[in-house]
């Protein structure tokens, strides 16, 4: 379990990176936290033949609010960070929610929330909030830049649109409206294990207490996280009832989700829990906007 | 004896370096020149080796050599059996298959070693891995084990008629006569699963050849050096005095670094020899994962005969084993298995099987719980279902069969790992029992929390069983004691140390024998040059074997310490007394000579030693058992689970416990519950699993789930309940505690979630439950 040779570059600039990973193009490949990484790596199930290590680029490390009232995140700052932002507890409750569930404590301090979302996996529950929550993705490359919205981020399992000499660099979230209540609720075996299925929902309510708008995301339930069509449909415009939420997760269940068997889960015991946790997580997210998020 | 340490819970000695990471491993050694080995282990679970060509790997810069089966010429050979089979159970029949170092012409599990690469990095000697041309022929693999017994079967040894390792019947009275007098019989085929011992530190070895001084230096992360010094000895026709085994510190055992003749012990002191270089090998995960002996599996057919009033007439059990690729640790596990089912209950009539099965899998030897954790899982869950069938409730049920304080010692009539016939020796089964249930508060639960959890639709059960741990086994163990002219105490022992506070518990003896300030004692352990006796640490032997010939070690030494005082005092020896660190005159206490003093005294520089008088105060003694002792206890648990997820939570845990004397409790309770979390693990997360072609899917810890903090009882209570009768075979009346933790979980978790959905068919048949499996079990039921 030791990786094969590889180049290391460390810059201590953004355009300095951005320098190397043109020149290396296919060749590079970004070390953020490392913590997916130098595991892959060490088992040689990832060979890159360069890395370009962000870790000496303090100023890609941020939590800023941006003028309507969202933030923008910069790409290595660490999840520990995000999950003890002040500006974060503020404006999305949902990410400090989630993220206790991301791996164990020193695992957040090292990983970071780009890296997260650039790896992509299937699994991990940075990339389908990213997903839920829309976020705009600013990508760069040398002399360049690029949005893209967070819903067309992620193309595959550990794919992205992201260029071998491209870099995501930061995440825009934008501000939610009033009476806007979020939640993610998961099934893992263990605490900061991987889930065998995993729900979380943004509900947003108007003044007479009807769906304004529904959001949610199924995670570990197919190749990639999947962005719920049946929460919208069903419940935006209307009430929601105990009977609509039911509804939306016999829906999401019956057409929208793909599980797998695994070790660990049967793909009957995915859509099982999956139904419950749809339930769970939209009952949640309504009772939250009725309080007022 | 002024008893100021023994029997008390002082903080282990050994932790302030430990936990400070201020202790070595074997990583931490580093030899001048050394190079580093790694293994290029098979893909194929079974397969013909048709070429394995090396030639490109030795051309690439930093690689020194390479080495498959036949460079090793005629030093290859299959190594020895570690543990041979029992030879009093008349009938059994065994075929010794023992491990090879490294393949040669078949693969027989995927992991095997093909070949070993020597270089100046472990980086390189991977990268070498992707030049080596593998060539092979692959068969289909054997991991069924019920299929793998049928004559119709592919071979793993091809030179056996079928790949039975071994058939072993054992019968007490006569079950087919029992049963036809019995109300009911019920039959179940049950699965034990296959976990991995896990240790936190991988296995790591260095050989160290010295070619100016003909002597071989081995570091080794074993449980066993004075076995590897043995082998290495045999294998590179050397004197033993010529090869010297450090074992440093240990990151756990749990029982398969008691395991030689694996591809690092062998081979590596043959190429250190070779290269005239030292050699480092450090076991990564991946490799402890394939290679590295693992444990349980088994396939149990049993068969419980009852009247109708619940008593037990007849117990048959007829099992598969998975023994893996080889069997060169014998029969230990199966044994053990066979002699732990009837190690509790009123049993006239008894019936085992043992069908030890060859598979295309890693070899299996003793991981904590070793058999026991089986024989215990499939007569308590038989004792379930018995309960169920008769209506009697399951508590009632165990009260009425099990055994009486009155009725122990008793003979159970099979024949254990120890070679000899199994003595439950002593303990109150029963009074265990019924502790359990009164510190659960068993009542309460049944009156009060359950139906008042289900009005409020939640699920809660319980379980509470009973087991015995078979501890202490022969041959023996010994140490030695040495006062210095400093006043400080030396003990050496053969018995290797894996984090289980031997430093402490050994030093607790001495310093209330000798009656010296416990730091002044210094225990040291795995180092074939101090000390080479001994057969190693397993089956939760050393606090009892080793505690005791400290004891009696300590007592040669204080009988040396009063003759010399007294002569050189000219005061009668019984007119003499410890004080701390001296000896004194009774009632005159300002007559005193340091233990120092008299360690000079004893050890003159001119003058006479006395004939028939042995210089220095020192002494060395041994103590070995007639026969191994058997700790009991009786666990309860209260699990809850969300009927919706199917994920259960572990409420409460009671375990009761008799392990005779306790040195500390402080370190028996760590004991215990390092146990449980094993036990736990075993239940309701680890687990190995091969698929059809003999690959092992879960060699990593993301596949593989250990045990967390945050899965352990919300609430665990220990209760110490040593019966009165204690064992009277020790010295000491110390039996052993090492693997009771792991043994009852399993069993007493899985009544409890039978008992949360009693109100269904609900029926656990298998050791090993993810939520996903309770699923669907209770799809079933």
């Amino acid at each position: 379990m030791k990786p094969v040779n590889f180049d290391y570059y460390a810059p201590s600039s953004v355009d300095e990176a951005l320098d190397t990973l043109a020149e290396l193009g296919y060749d590079g490949k970004v070390l953020a936290g490392g913590q997916s990484l130098i595991a892959a790596m060490n088992f040689r199930m990832a060979r890159p033949s360069a890395l370009v290590d962000l870790n000496n680029v303090p100023e890609l490390s941020y939590v800023k609010p941006t003028e309507d009232g969202g933030l923008a995140i910069g790409t290595m700052t660490r999840v520990f960070d995000v999950e003890h932002s002040a500006e974060v507890i503020k404006r999305f409750p949902l990410l400090i929610e989630v993220s206790k569930y991301i791996a164990h404590p020193q695992i957040r301090r090292r990983g970071t929330f780009g890296g997260a979302i650039a790896h992509a996996d299937p699994a991990g529950q940075l990339p389908s909030i990213s997903v839920l929550m829309n976020m705009q993705a600013l990508i760069k490359s040398k002399g360049e830049e690029r949005w893209v919205d967070g819903q067309d981020l992620i193309i595959g399992p550990f794919m992205t649109v992201i260029e071998p000499h491209e870099m995501l660099a930061e995440l825009v979230l934008k501000p939610w409206p009033a009476r806007t209540g979020s939640n993610y609720v998961q099934v893992s075996r263990q605490s900061g294990g991987y889930a065998q299925s995993a729900v979380a929902s943004i509900v947003t309510l108007d003044e007479n207490e009807r769906c304004k708008d529904a959001r949610m995301v199924l995670m570990s339930v197919g190749e990639v996280p999947i962005l719920s069509q049946k929460a919208g449909e069903i419940l935006v415009g209307n009430a929601p009832t105990r009977e609509a939420i039911e509804e939306v997760a016999e829906l999401a269940v019956t057409t929208e989700i793909d599980p797998a068997t695994d070790l660990h889960a049967t793909a009957d015991y995915r859509r099982s829990i999956t139904r419950v946790l749809v339930v769970r997580s939209l009952t949640e997210a309504v009772e939250r906007a009725k309080r007022g998020g | 004896m002024t008893e100021k340490y023994f029997g008390k819970p002082i903080k282990r000695l050994e932790d302030k370096f430990m936990l400070t990471g201020n202790v070595k491993y074997v990583d931490d050694i580093e030899v001048p020149g050394q190079l580093h080995a790694a293994f290029l282990r098979s893909d194929y679970a079974h397969a013909r080796i048709l070429k394995i060509d090396a030639s490109e790997a030795l051309k690439r810069p930093g690689v020194v050599a390479v080495y498959t089966a036949d460079d090793f010429g005629d030093f290859w050979k299959p190594g020895p059996l570690q543990v041979p089979p029992p030879t009093a159970i008349p009938g059994s029949q065994f075929n010794a298959r023992t491990l090879v170092p490294i393949a040669k012409d078949k693969i027989r599990y995927s992991g095997e070693v093909l070949a070993v690469v020597i270089a100046e990095s472990r980086y390189i000697a991977e990268d070498a891995f992707d030049d080596i041309i593998v060539d092979v022929d692959p068969l289909p693999a054997v991991v069924d084990l019920e299929k793998g017994w049928e004559n119709t079967s592919v071979l793993v040894h091809d030179d056996l008629p079928s790949n039975m390792a071994a058939l072993v019947k054992q019968e007490v009275g006569n079950y087919e006569e029992a049963k036809k007098n019995a109300d009911v019989v019920i039959s179940k085929r049950m699965l034990i699963e296959h976990v991995a011992a896990a240790a936190m530190e991988n296995r790591g070895f260095i050989a160290s050849w010295d070619e100016r001084n003909q002597e071989m230096t081995i570091w080794a992360g074993t449980q066993s050096p004075l076995t590897i010094r043995g082998s290495v000895s045999r294998a590179l026709g050397l004197a033993e005095s010529q090869i010297h085994v450090i074992t440093p510190y240990i990151g756990g055992g749990f029982g398969p670094k008691v395991m030689t003749s694996l591809a690092d012990d062998v081979l590596l002191p043959w190429i250190s020899k070779q290269l005239k270089r030292p050699i480092k090998w450090i076991e990564d995960r991946r490799e402890n994962f394939l290679a590295t002996t693992s444990e349980r599996d088994q396939v149990h057919h049993c068969e419980i005969a009852l009247k109708k009033d619940g008593t037990i007439l007849g117990f048959k059990d007829v099992f598969y084993h998975n023994t893996g690729a080889y069997d060169s640790y014998g029969m230990t596990v199966p044994l053990n298995t066979q002699t732990h089912t009837i190690s509790n209950y009123r049993i006239p009539n008894f019936y085992s099987e043992i069908r030890m099965v060859f598979t295309n899998q890693m070899v299996v030897t003793p991981v904590r719980g070793a058999g026991r954790s089986e024989g215990i899982f499939a007569m308590e869950r038989m004792v379930d279902f018995a309960a169920k069938e008769l209506g009697i409730s399951p508590i009632e049920l165990r009260k009425k069969n099990l055994l009486r304080v009155d009725e122990l010692p008793l003979n159970t009539g099979v024949i254990g790992q120890d070679f000899v016939v199994n003595i439950l020796d002593s303990g109150d089964y029963l009074g265990n029992y019924e502790k359990c249930l009164e510190v659960i508060d068993y009542e309460k639960f049944r009156k009060e929390i359950q139906p008042k959890a289900r009005k409020e639709g939640k699920r809660v059960g319980i379980g509470v069983v009973a087991f015995t741990e078979g501890t202490a086994v022969g041959p023996y163990e010994g140490c030695r004691i040495t006062v210095s002219t400093s006043g400080k105490v030396t003990m050496t022992s053969g018995y290797s140390t894996q984090g289980q506070a031997h430093q402490t518990v050994f030093a607790q003896i001495i310093a209330d024998q000798l009656n010296v300030k416990i730091e002044d004692v210094r225990v040291i352990t795995g180092d074939t040059n101090q000390f080479a006796w001994g057969a190693g640490t397993f089956a939760s032997r050393g606090a009892a074997l080793v505690g005791a010939a400290t004891y009696l070690a300590a007592q040669k030494v204080r009988a040396k310490i009063f003759s010399t005082a007294s002569k050189k005092l000219e005061v009668p020896e019984d007119e003499l007394e410890l004080c701390e660190g001296s000896v004194c005159v009774k009632g005159q206490p300002e007559t005193t000579i340091p233990l120092g003093t008299l360690a000079a005294l004893a050890n003159p520089m001119r003058g006479v030693v006395e004939p028939g008088v042995e210089p220095g105060l020192e002494a060395t003694a041994y103590y070995g058992p007639p026969h191994g002792s058997t700790g009991c206890g009786a666990m309860g648990v209260i699990v809850s689970i969300d009927e919706e997820t199917c994920k259960p939570v572990i409420e409460r845990m009671v375990m009761v416990d008799d392990c005779g004397t306790m040195i500390n409790p402080l370190i028996v309770d760590g004991q215990l519950q390092g146990g449980i979390s094993m036990g736990i693990g075993n239940t309701l997360y680890e687990r190995l699993v091969y698929d059809e072609n003999g690959q092992l899917v879960t060699a990593s810890f993301m596949d593989y789930l250990m045990p967390l903090a945050t899965d352990m009882p919300k609430k665990l209570d220990i209760v110490h309940n040593h019966a009165e009768s204690s064992l009277k075979v020790n010295p000491l009346g110390i039996k052993g505690v090492g693997e009771a933790g792991a043994i009852p979980p399993g069993p007493a978790i899985v009544q409890a979630l039978e008992d949360a959905f009693q109100d269904t068919k609900l029926e656990i048949l298998e050791s090993n439950l993810s939520p996903s499996q309770i699923y669907e079990y209770l799809k079933k039921a």
